[in-house]
């Protein structure tokens, strides 16, 4: 394969996208905008043309929308070949080419992989086919999981109370529908936003009449005998009827057709530099393969050039949009992705959004409002400055801490601001769960020495 | 009293085109001449500064010695508590989303879209009634009449009390544009009457909306939510004065300054007539381009904060120039040219963060209906005089009258 130079590729190059969803299409508008003519291929396994799937957690499972009227708003024509309903089964690096499910190859000049993460499903492959068990992730899963709360189920399960288990838990709870939220952590959202915000969660979701179970796990599923599941059975030793069960362990990433290709892509994503060009096995980067969205695992400067996977929206298109500048440009004309990570959810009426990465915060203190009355900000600090900030209703100032996390500005925030409280002069410790305890992750484990023999082992969720 | 560029700001003689002056600021993103406000006109400087939680909008934070020179109109609203643009979280907070709950979503979704038709009508009825197409002054034939009628008929004034309302309005709406040639103590002291008679007259038709409360707004704040929400009657006097205040001194100066600037540009105008759906994008424009609340003079820091390279002492007083950051080229290309199409239009002609302007559906709703009958319906019409006389204000700028004729006014 002979190297295209830039001018050509622009003007009648092959650019293949895999992956036609949120950061497959903002990164096919944007290399159109950047004035690419030659042929541009969207390689999609859904059937569906991009759709947005924040609204399949909320509006689309109140009945305020639905799973068809999801379509992503176009924001140019992008004039691509459509290869909608066909996995990518396999990349020849070599080759520059993909290899589909329906036997055919695509060439590339550039490839983008935009093949996001799909939901963890039940361990137990026989429970989850339970008729009544589902996972959310895909328009037809919202459309199903909707159908089925229209019934009006009796008791709904929800197995993990991370951001889509609680919008699933709030949604059934505004329809009027019994919830009962199983968790392994001490509170919802622990993982993601620590104890002290994951308290005002709980209680959140008490109040609305969510019967929450905390530090427990569901251990199994069991069914009727038509296949219709009928109850979970709980390590607390208890036994509960529901007739729907939705799965909410968090997400895999949609890399194994990329096994043997060479490629660094693994369970944890595929690692990228911050130019969204993807390292090879070798950890060395690829010129022609790009990287964005969910199964992007790139390193950012601000937070020590760790790897962060970061399943956000705004990360999908802000990345599409870096990958596809650079896949056209000369390499002092390239951007890093350093978009600062943001995150909203909305559940149980309250508004939530983050920035930075809480996660990494040591200690919390409430800058401004009150946890009482589930309207403040939170600011997480680590190793004396600021690292990430959470607002409960109180959206407005964030684009501030934002700023405070980008100059990184000191924790704790010496000075006083409108809304500071008398409690919210001290920091806490932000009561992130252990580590080294796992909850839903899986675990990678190294063994062997030599190059020949050395091997990653990888465990799912610790069931 | 200030020297050199912040008196040229409030001087009269610069009112018709203060553009040049914020170009000199901005040279100084934040400028202090060592008595006075600091003065902050540059667009990134004050979009962060309108997130910034060190900011107080609570007059009492202000040191005694802030030495600004439009500090003196905060006291005129003295007979009322301040109402929540005065007020910082959580005091802020509460009032202003017990305002929100009969005005805008998620309690009242439909409200603003609802008034759509009652709009469309009073519209048309002053557009039919412009009389002489010869010598319009769409002032106080249109531009004026449109939103008192319409906050009257948000609040639930009664039809018959309207004549009265009006001249209260236009008595504290005076009292906002200071006139240097009128005797300020008697115009202190009718403004005062003003407010008194407003005052009364509100209370009274509180309590008539408890007994009998309607679909309007006074009757949803005055029937409250729960025991912690809701208004004590002081807090609702002057939430009800605020939207009568701000919910027509800014429609008035938008509409005009639209109109200006559409008679100025006649190829939008034109554009306009044929494509309503030009209304959206371009009042946005105008919001940028001619932006009815020129600065923001009421921020005070609760600490010494540091911008653009400058300490701003606490209890300093601070003035936002929202009309400059519009026009600042770091942020807008080709800023001092009016342009509909423009696609990123992140203005700050609403303000921004959680003063942002609450009645921002209403008022651009109201904009884009007038504006778009106005281009339809008055045929071939053209300025009279350019400039026109502006008001006294340098804050809340706009035009005093805008004199136009047409050849014809169309039939509705
Ligand atoms: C229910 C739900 C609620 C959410 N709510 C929020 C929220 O409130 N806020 C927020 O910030 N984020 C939210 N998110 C996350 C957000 O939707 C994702 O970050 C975003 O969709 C990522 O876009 P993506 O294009 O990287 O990946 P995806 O949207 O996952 O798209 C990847 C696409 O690639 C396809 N694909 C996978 N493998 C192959 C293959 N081999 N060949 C061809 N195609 C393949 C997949 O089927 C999929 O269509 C939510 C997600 C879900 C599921």
């Amino acid at each position: 394969m002979h190297e295209v130079t830039l001018d050509h590729l622009k003007r009648e190059g092959r650019i293949v996208v895999v992956g036609a969803s949120l950061a497959g299409l903002r990164a096919a508008e944007t290399i159109r905008d950047k004035g690419f003519t030659g042929s541009l291929t969207m390689i999609g396994d859904e059937p569906y043309e991009p759709y947005d799937r924040p609204p399949l957690s909320k509006g689309v499972l109140l009945g305020k929308s639905t799973a068809e009227r999801t379509a992503l708003p176009r924001r140019r024509a992008i004039d691509a070949e459509w290869r909608l309903g066909t996995a990518a089964t396999g990349l020849d690096m070599a080759a520059r080419r993909v290899r589909l499910a329906d036997g055919d190859e695509v060439p590339y000049d550039r490839l983008l992989i935009a093949t996001g993460v799909r939901a963890r499903p039940w361990p137990n492959a026989a429970e989850g086919e339970l008729d009544g068990v589902f996972v959310l992730r895909t328009r037809d899963d919202g459309a199903a999981l909707a159908r089925r709360l229209d019934a009006g189920p009796r008791r709904v399960l929800v197995i993990g109370a991370g951001f889509t288990g609680s919008e699933i838990a709030s949604a059934c709870r505004e329809r009027g529908v019994q919830v009962t939220v199983a968790e392994r952590g001490d509170a919802p959202l622990v993982g993601a936003l620590g104890g002290v915000i994951g308290a005002v969660a709980a209680e959140l979701q008490r109040e609305n009449g969510v019967d929450l179970r905390t530090g427990v796990m569901v251990t199994a599923l069991e069914g009727d005998s038509t296949g219709r599941v009928r109850a979970a059975h709980l390590s607390d030793g208890t036994t509960l009827e529901c007739d729907v069960v939705v799965v909410s362990l968090g997400a895999q990433r949609n890399t194994e057709w990329l096994a043997g290709s060479g490629l660094g892509a693994g369970p944890r994503g595929i690692a990228c530099d911050a130019g969204c060009r993807a390292f090879d096995i070798r950890g060395i980067v690829t010129d022609d393969i790009y990287v964005a969205g969910d199964v992007a695992r790139s390193p950012h400067p601000l937070f020590g050039y760790q790897f962060l996977s970061l399943e956000h929206w705004g990360n999908a298109v802000s990345q599409a949009e870096t990958a596809a500048h650079n896949m056209l440009s000369v390499s002092t004309d390239r951007r890093p992705h350093i978009w600062v990570p943001a995150f909203w959810s909305s559940q149980f009426g309250v508004n939530i959004k983050s920035v930075g990465v809480p996660s990494m915060g040591s200690e919390i203190m409430i800058a401004q409002g009150s946890l009482a009355e589930r309207r403040f900000t939170g600011v997480y600090g680590y190793q004396g400055r600021v690292i990430g900030a959470v607002t409960f209703d109180n959206a407005r100032w964030l684009q501030f801490y934002q700023q405070q996390i980008e100059t990184t500005a000191p924790f704790p925030v010496p000075f006083p601001t409108v809304d500071r409280r008398p409690d919210g002069h001290r920091p806490v410790p932000a009561d992130f769960p252990d580590p080294s305890v796992p909850t839903h992750g899986p675990t990678i484990t190294l063994s062997g020495y030599s190059p020949a023999d050395r091997r990653m082992t990888f465990t799912p969720a610790g069931h | 009293m200030t020297h050199g560029i912040l008196s040229d700001i409030l001087d009269y003689a610069n009112r018709a085109n203060p553009y040049p002056l914020y170009e000199e600021l901005r040279r100084t993103p934040v400028f202090h001449d060592g008595s006075g406000p600091y003065v902050i006109s540059t667009y990134y400087e004050i979009q962060g500064l309108l997130h910034d939680p060190r900011l107080s909008s609570d007059a009492r934070n202000l040191a005694a010695t802030a030495g600004d020179p439009l500090a003196g109109e905060a006291e005129e609203e003295a007979a009322l508590p301040p109402s929540f643009l005065k007020l910082d979280p959580p005091e802020h907070d509460r009032l202003r989303r017990m305002t929100n709950r009969p005005f805008g979503p998620p309690h009242s979704p439909r409200r603003v879209d609802g008034m759509r038709d009652d709009l469309r009508a009073i519209v048309t009825g002053l557009i039919d009634n412009l009389g002489d197409p010869g010598r319009i002054d769409l002032v106080d034939q249109f531009a004026y009449p449109f939103p008192v009628t319409m906050i009257c008929r948000l609040l639930g004034v009664p039809r018959e009390d309207e004549p009265r309302f009006h001249v209260w309005a236009d008595t504290l709406a005076a009292s906002l544009d200071p006139d240097p040639d009128a005797d300020p103590a008697e115009r202190q002291r009718k403004t005062h009457d003003s407010r008194m008679e407003l005052g009364m007259y509100l209370a009274g038709l509180i309590e008539e909306r408890r007994k009998h409360p309607g679909d309007d707004m006074l009757s949803q704040l005055a029937a409250g939510h729960g025991q912690d929400e809701s208004m004590s009657t002081m807090e609702l006097l002057s939430t009800a004065a605020l939207l009568l205040i701000a919910g027509h001194e800014t429609t008035v100066n938008l509409i005009t300054n639209g109109m200006l600037t559409l008679l100025r540009n006649p190829d939008v105008l034109e554009r306009l007539r044929r494509e309503p759906e030009l209304a959206a994008p371009l009042v946005e424009e105008l919001l940028r381009f001619e932006p009815p609340v020129q600065l923001l003079p009421q921020r005070t820091p609760l600490v010494d904060i540091e911008v653009g390279g400058v300490t701003i002492p606490k209890g300093s007083s601070m003035w936002l120039i929202l009309a400059s950051g519009n026009r600042d080229p770091k942020r807008f290309e080709n800023p001092d040219r009016f342009d509909p199409d423009r696609r990123d239009v992140q203005h700050l002609g609403l303000g921004s963060g959680i003063h942002s302007c609450f009645g921002a559906p209403l008022a651009r709703l109201e904009a884009q209906l007038a504006l778009t009958e106005l281009a339809r319906r008055l045929h071939n019409p053209r300025l009279l005089e350019d400039p026109p006389p502006y008001r006294q204000n340098a804050v809340l700028r706009g035009p005093r009258h805008l004199r136009i004729a047409c050849d014809e006014v169309r039939s509705a």
